[in-house]
């Protein structure tokens, strides 16, 4: 057996290539960088090169500065590297930009997923299951009690609240990156037309999305307007925020949470969540084995999330898996 | 059942106090009989389905997943019934889901052999909400903070009637309820009190302080350490309640079949002896009476070594005739006349205090040496026996040291020896009146004052109790009152309170006392002495 499938080393802090010389999603500064997604978790700044989707590399310049070193790269296109190492960017319909990453040597394919998921999201290009040899993949919700209801029933409790507390505001916590965007892209596609409003941290994130062509509806800053204002209204504001002094300028928000965490009581109560929305950008149980039978990979290695559990139905379902142990890949992303 | 689901739910991410009250009055109010007396017993924890266990939920779950699956799943939960409801395979075309009594009918008719595939054709019925709701019902096991005060709180504010008249009428009635919600809600007569032997609220006393009160109006009686119980006979049958209106005749069997005429009597209950301190054929101190307490069945042992009697205060109703609305002087007068007619050995009188003045009367409780006072009670004379706490009319003046009723709201694990058990103690105050919305927030942290028998009770009350968890501490569902004893008090601008306390202990463990009532922020506020 080739353990590590010599060309391919899963190291603490990345995956590296061996042949090219280059790392993917790695957790220090490199000279050559392989980058899925823009979340802080797989991209940093401080590479010599980085090579990535145009809306990835807009997200790092914005968030990290990339000191004139990225790479952009297509979805679809492939990219020779040296040592006859050949690379291509797929979509993982997990946040804007977001590429799961091919990889092809000496007749071999591997495929690094990132962060990924399989429902549909108006703010960004759907996950395109590819066949491969070694399917190098996330477990975040890899459990069997995540299974996120579908998006639509989310969002209709939270136009059923807002609608029944006309004197008070609905405050979502959603991260900056990702889920702000689609959390108000679904809002619209669910007809809310009233314009939402913003924490001023959420501001130029989604001005790069509506950048990239994706039409957020009409958003104001909750700083412009007095708390009579948003009596009535949607606010979005990171996590972080959401009981903080700031949310003290706001009538009587009702605290929401969209996070896929939000399946589990416990952790809805542990962040004083009144409102739970169970959306999340990352596959769940159903769709993370799904996404294995159908790739249907020699091997599975999986790189952070709840590995154990996904370890187990691989070996109950006959699949060679191994969990690597890469450190930062945070779970907080979701 | 999706109601009650949405109820649940909205009630698990809800923290103030009013918001849960307003939850649960909604519900009452657009939900039809027989469900909502249904839904309000499973709240209260009033429903027992012994076919249904924790261990009934994990065999019939592992007959359908992976244990080693589920048991990852319920490691990460933390619950075995929100994992279970989690996990379970939901069937292409559900059919219609149960109402609450149609779920109540069917566990009730559950036995041990037929519990597993009649459960799964219930979920089978329901969304993952609605088998959440479904199996905290069916294992009892609700820990969602709501106390059965809080209960009849929301149901008089959804009816618009008094909670007084909720306390009365709600005892001697069982699921779901029907007369009563027929009451409140159709304006029908009040469910009938006249032969059953019913729980009556207590009349209750503010603390003294610095209120100055005249002799002439008040008289003064003895405060004793022991519980206060109500006892009541009517139809021919005798109860024994507690503080909280729980019935503990079965601790106290020997007192139940002292009262053989129909009356209602307001005592303390004590435990004669000279054990630990009492005087020979007196009352014994309260660790005596710990013994007694909290048992389910009576050892006969038990019965001699701890006999128990009622020192009578107060006569709510003799042979049909309700004297509470007479004054405390008339009640008094009966209470005297009556004595002869009941058992010397199981009821004495609780003696007034002779005292011209408030000073002569701090002397009088200085001295009182006996381990049974607690401290003194002052009674206006013309006032009759009303519910709950009424401004004027009783005061307690306790003994030093000083003490607070407290709640118990976080819990630790200790160090060494106690690391494996919950033995540090957060506990709070009413920051106002409980029944109208007001919160806990903590004053105080001990670790000490309890002996190894206690911190096992405590310890396992802790589990049993826990709403949240974090890391090494357990929030508890805020239903045990804890006296704690201290040497001072003092502002702080540290502590939420604005209050510091010095040298808390746990003095005792007050399970006949309702959470609603411990003390007030503002009665430990009273006690700063900077
Ligand atoms: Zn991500
Ligand atoms: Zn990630």
């Amino acid at each position: 057996m080739r353990a590590d499938r010599g060309w391919i080393q899963p190291e603490p802090w990345g995956i590296r290539i061996v042949p090219a010389d280059c790392w993917i999603d790695p957790a220090r500064p490199v000279e050559l960088a392989l980058v899925t997604h823009g979340h802080s978790d797989h991209a940093r700044g401080g590479h010599g090169r980085t090579l990535a989707t145009p809306p990835t590399l807009a997200i790092m310049g914005l968030r990290y500065g990339l000191d004139g070193g990225g790479v952009p790269v297509d979805y679809g296109e492939t990219t020779s590297l040296p040592g006859g190492v050949r690379a291509t960017w797929l979509p993982a319909g997990h946040v804007l930009g977001s590429a799961q990453i091919l990889l092809e040597h000496a007749g071999e394919r591997v495929i690094v997923t990132g962060d990924f998921k399989r429902r549909l999201d108006p703010t960004c290009v759907p996950f395109l299951p590819t066949r491969c040899d070694i399917l190098i993949t996330e477990a975040t919700f890899g459990l069997p009690v995540f299974r996120h209801p579908p998006v639509e029933e989310e969002i209709a409790r939270l136009l059923t609240t807002r609608a029944a507390n006309p004197d008070r505001c609905v405050l979502a916590g959603a991260y900056a990156l990702g889920k702000a965007q689609r959390l108000i892209a679904e809002l619209r596609l669910a007809g809310y037309a009233e314009p939402i409003f913003l924490h001023g941290a959420m501001e130029r994130m989604c001005r790069l999305y509506e950048g990239f062509g994706i039409d957020l509806g009409e958003l104001r800053l909750v700083a412009d307007v007095s708390k009579a204002d948003l009596a009535g209204q949607v606010v979005i504001c990171p996590p972080s925020a959401l009981t903080d002094r700031w949310s003290r300028r706001l009538p009587d928000p009702i605290t929401a949470m969209a996070s896929g965490w939000m399946r589990v009581r416990q952790r809805a109560r542990q962040r004083n969540v009144e409102l739970p929305l169970i959306i999340s950008d990352h596959a769940d149980w159903d769709e993370l084995t799904a996404t294995i039978a159908e790739v249907d990979p020699a091997e599975t290695w999986i790189t952070h999330g709840r590995e154990e559990a996904l370890l187990r139905w691989c070996e109950l379902n006959q699949r060679k898996a191994r969990a690597l142990a890469m450190v930062g890949y945070e779970d907080e992303d979701d | 059942m999706e109601e009650f689901a949405i109820l649940l739910d909205s009630l698990v991410y809800t923290r103030s106090r009013n918001g849960k009250l307003k939850l649960i009055a909604d519900y009452l109010r657009s939900t039809p009989d027989p469900d909502r007396g249904w839904a309000l017993a499973a709240l209260t924890d009033g429903l027992d389905f012994p076919a249904v266990k924790s261990s009934t939920i994990r065999n019939l779950l592992t007959e359908r997943i992976d244990p080693v699956l589920f048991a990852l799943s319920r490691d990460y939960v933390g619950d075995t019934a929100e994992t279970a409801s989690l996990l379970w395979p939901e069937p292409p075309d559900p059919p219609a889901p149960p109402s609450v009594s149609e779920a109540v009918e069917a566990l009730s008719a559950m036995t041990r052999t037929s519990v597993l595939p009649e459960l799964a054709r219930l979920l089978d019925r329901l969304d993952a909400n609605g088998r959440f709701a479904l199996l905290k019902l069916a294992t009892g096991a609700m820990r969602i903070g709501i106390s059965a005060r809080l209960a009849k709180l929301a149901f008089a504010l959804a009816f618009d009637v008094a909670i007084d008249d909720v306390e009365e009428y709600w005892h001697g009635q069982t699921p779901p309820y029907l007369p009563l919600f027929d009451w409140a809600a159709n304006g029908a007569p009040p469910p009938s009190a006249e032969n059953v032997p019913l729980f009556r609220p207590f009349m209750l006393a503010h603390p003294l302080e610095d209120t100055i009160v005249d002799m002439v109006d008040y008289v003064a009686e003895w405060k004793w350490d022991g519980i206060r119980v109500q006892l009541v006979n009517a139809g021919g049958e005798t109860r024994l309640y507690s503080r909280s209106g729980d019935d503990i005749s079965g601790t106290f069997p020997e007192l139940a079949a002292a009262l053989q005429i129909p009356a209602v009597l307001d005592g303390e209950l004590l435990v004669r002896g000279s054990h630990q301190g009492g005087e020979e054929g007196g009352a014994a101190s309260f660790n005596a009476l710990q013994q007694r307490l909290g048992r389910k069945a009576v050892p006969k042992r038990m019965l001699e070594d701890y006999p128990a009697f009622v020192r009578l205060y107060d006569l709510l109703i003799v042979e049909g005739e309700d004297l509470r609305g007479l004054s405390w002087v008339q009640r008094r007068a009966l209470l005297e006349s009556f004595l002869p007619r009941l058992d010397p050995q199981r009821f004495d009188l609780s003696a007034v205090i002779e005292a011209a003045s408030l000073d002569e009367l701090a002397a009088i409780r200085e001295r009182a040496r006996d381990d049974a006072i607690e401290g003194v009670m002052l009674k206006r004379r013309d006032s009759p026996y009303v519910a709950g706490r009424r401004t004027g009319l009783w005061y307690k003046w306790k003994r030093d040291p000083l003490l607070v009723d407290c709640v118990l709201m976080y819990a630790q694990r200790g160090s060494g020896k106690r690391s494996s058990f919950y033995s540090d103690y957060t506990f709070g105050c009413w920051d106002g009146d409980p029944d109208q919305g007001a919160e806990l927030l903590p004053v105080g942290k001990a670790y000490f004052g309890f002996t190894d028998e206690e911190l096992k009770w405590l310890d396992r009350y802790v589990r049993n109790h826990t709403v949240n968890r974090f890391g090494p501490v357990r929030e508890t569902d805020k239903s045990l009152v804890l006296e704690v004893a201290f040497d001072s008090v003092h502002l702080s601008k540290r502590h939420k309170s604005g209050l510091a306390m010095r040298f808390p202990r746990i003095n005792r463990i007050r399970t006949d006392k309702p959470a609603h009532e411990a003390d007030h922020i503002e009665t430990l506020k009273a006690l700063v002495r900077d």
